[in-house]
């Protein structure tokens, strides 16, 4: 059947909706900053936002996998109290490279460590990062009891004046995170992401390394919280065990934001990387719009709320409108009430 | 089960200070005081979980912060206003519910978001409602009943979680309600191809959830006697382990109420135990994340894919 169907096409287009929300979300934010698109105030605005894209493209490929991250917070504030304590503002060009690296593989190790116990050891993901949040977020804690510390100055300015081709380093990041999850959509590997998300069942049975690859996803989760860690270092210059605990929240937002089901097979990357600048736009609208700081937490979770609920209220329309069209044969009527229950696995 | 006995084990440790046995003995009776909060709390946690299809209510924070805020307020000190007080945090609880449930249901919203959002929601509401500060005091009569101790040196919170651990018993095991929440947790398709009302099901399942935790604000205010913006927040994330300890399965279809009951005692327990131990914040927070991870190795296994 040829007929236009909304289900069918927001399915097979998961980000539109979110595209069309970051298009309201800029164009609010141009009335109430008029400068919005002027090279500085651009790449002022994508530096805040970045290390969120990175938190949610990786919390976006584990929940492909279905499964969920809640640690990343935590992981995001043990590279930046290892930073901030071990590297002081006088590093060398050399101890830098060398930290930075060292943060990365801490930050794959926390990762392996939420992926043994998840994938291998059989726990539940939400309530497993959640422990290991305590971990780390302790870890975090021992290292750097209370706020402070300091980066060299030149890393600060590298973040601050880095702008490949005049356009804000963020984009640059963007664009290499896109390429490589094309690449890897392209891969064997790409495929069993949405196999293990959307059935791990099947995917097992189909010989598919169902723990390998729910494993992975962790270790590329913990990486891309460590390189959140590392730019938001650089993009405040100091340090405090507590700086992720909002994050984690703001990552899963994205991701669902972004299209990416959170029973996991369906979405993408480029969704959430787009549902996180959102997050930011809307915080700079309200910061703009002088909304009374009573209000702010309100009109934040509010608009979260709304932009989150409207696909289901087009959808749940149309459904109204679709059950109500009296020539329809009822059997197909049900067929199509019955398509509508989601996913479901075997009983165990 | 094995939660219990780790309880028992662990509750030998604070006799380490103090051989008198009649010390020990409140000690213990303490922990159970204050554990009962957390476990009503985790009892909504326990059905929204059970029902299955990703369920999990991260709103729990939010509402017993709003309804022990509403206690607070309606109550005002008087002991006539305590049972106003108490019917308004159980509906106010249930209509938050309600629209979790819808949410969920009607729009489809995965119920993570959804009942994080709506957390959000009361949050900011409480801030522009209340400007921070909040004028109100908990009445005498609830402060007796349930932080003293009412019949045998017996705190009256104790007394309440027992009726209340036995009525969620009966409704879990013994109504209809209560087949059909492990029915729709178990596979939803086959419940409604068996007659079950899925939809009604579910909301009715996120409502009893809201209520329940307003029944935990109210309790939580009159054992405080303070509200405080972020009072429920210590209970959201421990409701969900202690669900999870009590080998609840987190995708839903099996679980009892009793462990739930057991995980709260547990995770009370270790809080408190590092608490006295007076360690740093942060050797606290490993522990208790380590601690946290070994019990779940323990009971949450999920079934291999072999099997």
């Amino acid at each position: 059947m040829n007929k236009f169907r909304w289900s069918t096409f927001s399915a097979r287009r998961p980000y539109l909706f979110t595209l069309l929300l970051l298009v309201v979300c800029m164009a609010v934010n141009f009335v109430f900053q008029p400068g919005l698109f002027e090279r500085n105030t651009l790449n002022s605005n994508m530096r805040v936002f970045l290390p969120s894209i990175l938190l949610a493209a990786g919390q976006a490929v584990v929940v492909l996998a279905g499964g969920i991250d809640i640690s990343v917070g935590a992981i995001l504030s043990i590279v930046n109290t290892i930073l901030v304590t071990k590297l002081g503002a006088r590093a060398s060009t050399g101890r830098t490279a060398e930290l930075l690296a060292f943060v990365l593989v801490i930050g794959m190790l926390a990762g392996a460590i939420n992926g043994f116990f998840i994938a291998y050891l059989r726990l539940q993901p939400i309530i497993t990062t959640y422990a290991t949040s305590f971990l780390f977020g302790g870890i975090a804690l021992a290292i750097l009891p209370y706020p402070g510390g300091a980066i060299p100055a030149a890393l600060a300015t590298f973040y601050r004046g880095t702008t490949p081709l005049g356009l804000p380093l963020a984009f640059l990041v963007i664009f290499l995170m896109l390429a490589a999850w094309a690449l890897t959509q392209r891969t064997r590997y790409g495929r069993y992401l949405y196999a293990v998300g959307g059935q791990p069942d099947a995917a097992y049975a189909t010989a598919v390394p169902v723990n390998g690859v729910q494993f992975s996803t962790y270790v590329v989760s913990g990486f891309m919280a460590a390189l959140a860690g590392i730019a938001i270092t650089m993009l405040t210059s100091s340090g405090s065990a507590g700086i992720g605990d909002a994050l984690t929240l703001t990552s899963i937002s994205a991701v669902v934001i972004g299209g990416t089901a959170l029973r996991g097979g369906v979405g993408g990357v480029a969704g959430p990387i787009l549902g996180a600048v959102i997050l930011g736009f809307v915080r700079n609208i309200i910061s703009f719009a002088n909304v009374s700081l009573w209000w702010q937490t309100f009109v934040n979770a509010a608009i979260i709320v709304v932009a989150l609920a409207a696909p289901g209220i087009i959808d749940l329309f149309r459904r109204v409108v679709y059950e109500n069209i009296k020539d329809i044969p009822a059997a197909r009527r049900r067929s199509a009430g019955g398509h509508s229950v989601p996913g479901q696995r075997p009983a165990a | 089960m094995l939660a219990v006995i780790l309880f028992l084990a662990s509750g030998l440790l604070p006799n380490g200070y103090g051989s008198d046995t009649s010390v020990a003995l409140a000690q213990a009776t303490n922990i159970i005081r204050l554990s009962v909060f957390l476990g009503i709390i985790a009892a909504g946690q326990t059905l929204v979980i059970i029902s299955g299809n990703e369920g999990i209510d991260l709103s729990v924070g939010a509402v017993v912060t709003l309804t022990a805020i509403l206690s607070y307020v309606i109550a005002n000190g008087n002991d006539s206003r305590v049972l106003p007080a108490l019917a308004v945090a159980v509906l106010v609880g249930a209509a938050i519910g309600l629209l979790n449930g819808a949410g969920v249901i009607f729009l489809r919203i995965s119920p993570l978001v959804m009942t994080l959002g709506m957390s959000g929601v009361i949050t900011g509401l409480i801030l522009v409602a209340q400007h921070g500060n909040v004028v109100g005091a908990v009445a005498p009569i609830m402060t007796r009943i349930i932080a003293r101790p009412l019949v045998f040196g017996i705190p009256g919170a104790i007394i309440i979680w027992l009726i209340f651990g036995i009525l969620m018993w009966l409704l879990l095991e013994r109504t209809q309600f209560g087949k059909n929440l492990f029915a729709i947790g178990v596979n939803r398709v086959t419940a409604r191809l068996s007659g079950i009302d899925v939809t009604r099901m579910s909301v009715a399942t996120y409502a009893l959830a809201g209520a329940l935790a307003g029944l935990g604000g109210f309790l939580v205010v009159g054992n405080t006697g303070v509200v405080f913006i972020n009072m429920g927040n210590s209970f959201l994330f421990p409701s969900i382990a202690a669900v999870a300890v009590g080998g609840t399965l987190l995708s839903g279809g099996k679980g009892s109420y009793w462990g739930s009951m057991a995980g709260a005692l547990v995770l009370t327990l270790l809080t408190s135990l590092l608490t006295t131990m007076q360690m740093p914040d942060s050797v606290r927070r490993m522990i208790l994340g380590g601690t946290l991870l070994v019990l779940i190795s323990i009971y949450g296994r999920q079934r291999g894919f072999r099997q």
